[in-house]
């Protein structure tokens, strides 16, 4: 059995200070994990870095030619150089701004619908199927609705939006706490703790963990949604409403610059939101080894 | 603020330890609609001062018994008094540690062991003081600023024990709390429990399934049988402390009570 060697070998490294067996596995198995994050985002870079380089080497380099297809350099200095494409940090700016204003308006509302159905049974039992039903509605079938109701301005987008990101946040926040009353409630009914010193520091913190992953899925469907909600809905700015134009304008370069300056965004504001949650609780990480 | 002030005052002058009092005290689980009694007919007296341990397999209503106690589950039948007075609720005169040692994970120590003095609306100084009081007394006072990761097994426990002696309580019950530790960290602590009892003289009722934990720790072993939880034996360790474990008085109680718990 030479596969058993590995694991053999991971338990020799625990530090001697360690004397429980299981708590030794714990840690080495967050030690592996962590060094494996570290590797990872160099790797993450190959196969755009490798789509990039075949673009230019296709496109640019004379090889292949269709009207669909454009320059690599050219998309990449729209944003610079060209009239059109320099709307597209503005587009960006409004876009991120749109998608933080419906993110914040549902991440709070999920948190505490979160935790109101997470701590009352009674408010489980009232509120509890309505929003179970409301879930299974496919995100973009509230468009009509929306517009309908807020017409097609800002009141609409961010609703939409917040919609959006209620879910998982108002999903995962229940599901933290009900995990974790269970376990401090006990606690919390002996130390004689007034609700409002439970709910801040026993409460919260404990769903804290969930609450977070709950928002790292309401950032991708904001972000999802955003751009949804501002190319369906049409008015206004935001790179949806700069992908519409370019579409109708027939400017490949713009479209495949919008589609970058989403995923960039998109990427880059889930990777903050990773930084900030791993470095605002700092056991955290304890806790995900467990 | 009359009332704060009362709480503060009654809590300077409370007592150092309490007189616990179990009067026929029986208890069923609903189970699928039937009533599953887990424990019948208790009756106990803990006098102040004492240190009782209660012995028994896993099942037989030792935990339900101590949670009695805390005043965490008040659906029982017949009387249960601290003082004479009758146990409602929780309350912290009776401080309460558990097996796992139930630290928040997100709090430091310090934290910790000061959230069991949020109901008495301390000024900060004194909270302090009497945190740092009573990590002194645990050993832990250079690591008030850890958080519970930091810590060993053992440590951690003590954080915990410390906990539940912050606010001073008549009454420590203790739920297993060396059940989770290696043998080695486990009778360190049995050690250091004696001296922190030995120092505080405060009553304390633990719970445990180790045999040779109760006979070293304890005044009073009470032997439970299970199914449904009833006082099989009620013995008195005549021995000085600290205990040899090897003498063997202290192997002749541990047989006796192994036999009585083989029933």
């Amino acid at each position: 059995m030479a596969w058993a060697e590995p694991g053999a070998g991971e338990d020799r490294q625990v530090p001697a200070r360690v004397q429980n067996e299981s708590e030794g596995r714990r840690r080495n198995a967050g030690n592996v994990r962590a060094a494996r994050r570290r590797v990872l985002p160099w790797r993450g870079a190959v196969v755009p870095g490798v789509i990039l380089l075949l673009w230019f080497w296709a496109v640019d380099g004379g090889r292949v030619s269709h009207a669909l297809l454009v320059p690599l350099t050219q998309t990449l200095a729209a944003p610079w150089h060209d009239p059109a494409g320099q709307q597209i940090w503005a587009a960006a700016g409004i876009s991120l701004l749109r998608m933080l204003a419906g993110l914040s308006i549902g991440a709070l509302l999920g948190v505490v619908a979160g935790v109101a159905l997470g701590l009352s049974a009674t408010a489980r039992t009232v509120g509890s199927p309505t929003l179970h039903a409301l879930r299974q509605v496919a995100l973009f079938a509230w468009i009509p609705l929306l517009t309908a109701w807020l017409g097609n301005g800002e009141a609409a987008k961010i609703t939409f939006i917040a919609l959006g990101a209620f879910f998982p946040v108002f999903l995962n926040t229940e599901q933290g706490v009900r995990d974790r009353a269970v376990v401090y409630q006990e606690l919390s009914a002996a130390l004689l703790l007034p609700w409002r010193v439970r709910l801040r520091q026993v409460v919260l913190p404990g769903a804290l963990p969930a609450i977070l992953v709950g928002l790292e899925m309401a950032l991708l469907i904001a972000w999802i949604g955003t751009v949804g909600a501002e190319y369906a809905i049409g008015t206004g700015r935001g790179i949806g409403a700069f992908l519409a134009t370019s579409r109708d304008q027939f400017r490949m370069d713009l479209i495949l610059l919008g589609v970058l300056v989403l995923a960039l965004v998109g990427g880059a504001g889930f990777a903050a939101l990773r930084g900030v949650a791993r470095s605002a609780v700092p056991w955290l990480k304890q806790e995900e080894a467990k | 603020m009359r009332e704060v002030l009362e709480t503060v005052r009654s809590v300077a002058s409370a007592p150092v330890s309490a007189r616990l009092a179990l009067h026929g005290v029986s208890k069923c689980y609903e189970v699928d609609g039937r009533l599953l009694p887990v424990l019948e007919q208790i009756s106990l007296d803990v006098a102040d001062g004492e240190f009782v341990a209660v012995v028994g397999a896993s099942g037989c209503g030792k935990s339900t018994l101590l949670r009695l106690i805390a005043g965490l589950d008040a659906d029982f039948e017949g009387k249960l008094s601290l003082d004479d007075k009758p146990v409602r609720g929780p309350g912290l005169e009776r401080g309460i540690v558990f097996q796992d040692h139930r630290l928040l994970p997100w709090l430091t120590v310090e934290a910790n062991v000061g959230l069991a003095l949020t109901a008495y609306a301390l000024p900060a100084a004194e909270r302090a003081r009497r945190v740092t009081e009573v990590l002194e007394l645990v050993g832990l006072d250079h690591f008030a600023g850890a958080y519970p990761h930091q810590l060993s097994g053992g440590m951690a426990q003590r954080a915990a024990i410390a906990r539940g002696l912050v606010s001073q309580p008549s009454l420590l019950l203790m739920d297993e709390p060396f059940g989770a530790l290696d043998s080695l960290t486990r009778v360190y602590l049995q050690e250091e429990l004696l001296r922190i009892w030995e120092r505080r003289r405060v009553t304390v009722v633990v719970v445990t399934h180790d045999v040779e934990e109760a006979v070293f720790l304890a005044d009073t072993v009470v032997v439970l049988e299970p199914d449904p939880g009833r006082i099989a034996a009620r013995l008195s360790i005549q021995m000085e402390r600290p205990r040899d474990r090897t003498d063997p008085r202290f192997v002749a109680y541990k047989a006796d009570i192994l036999r009585r718990l083989r029933r």
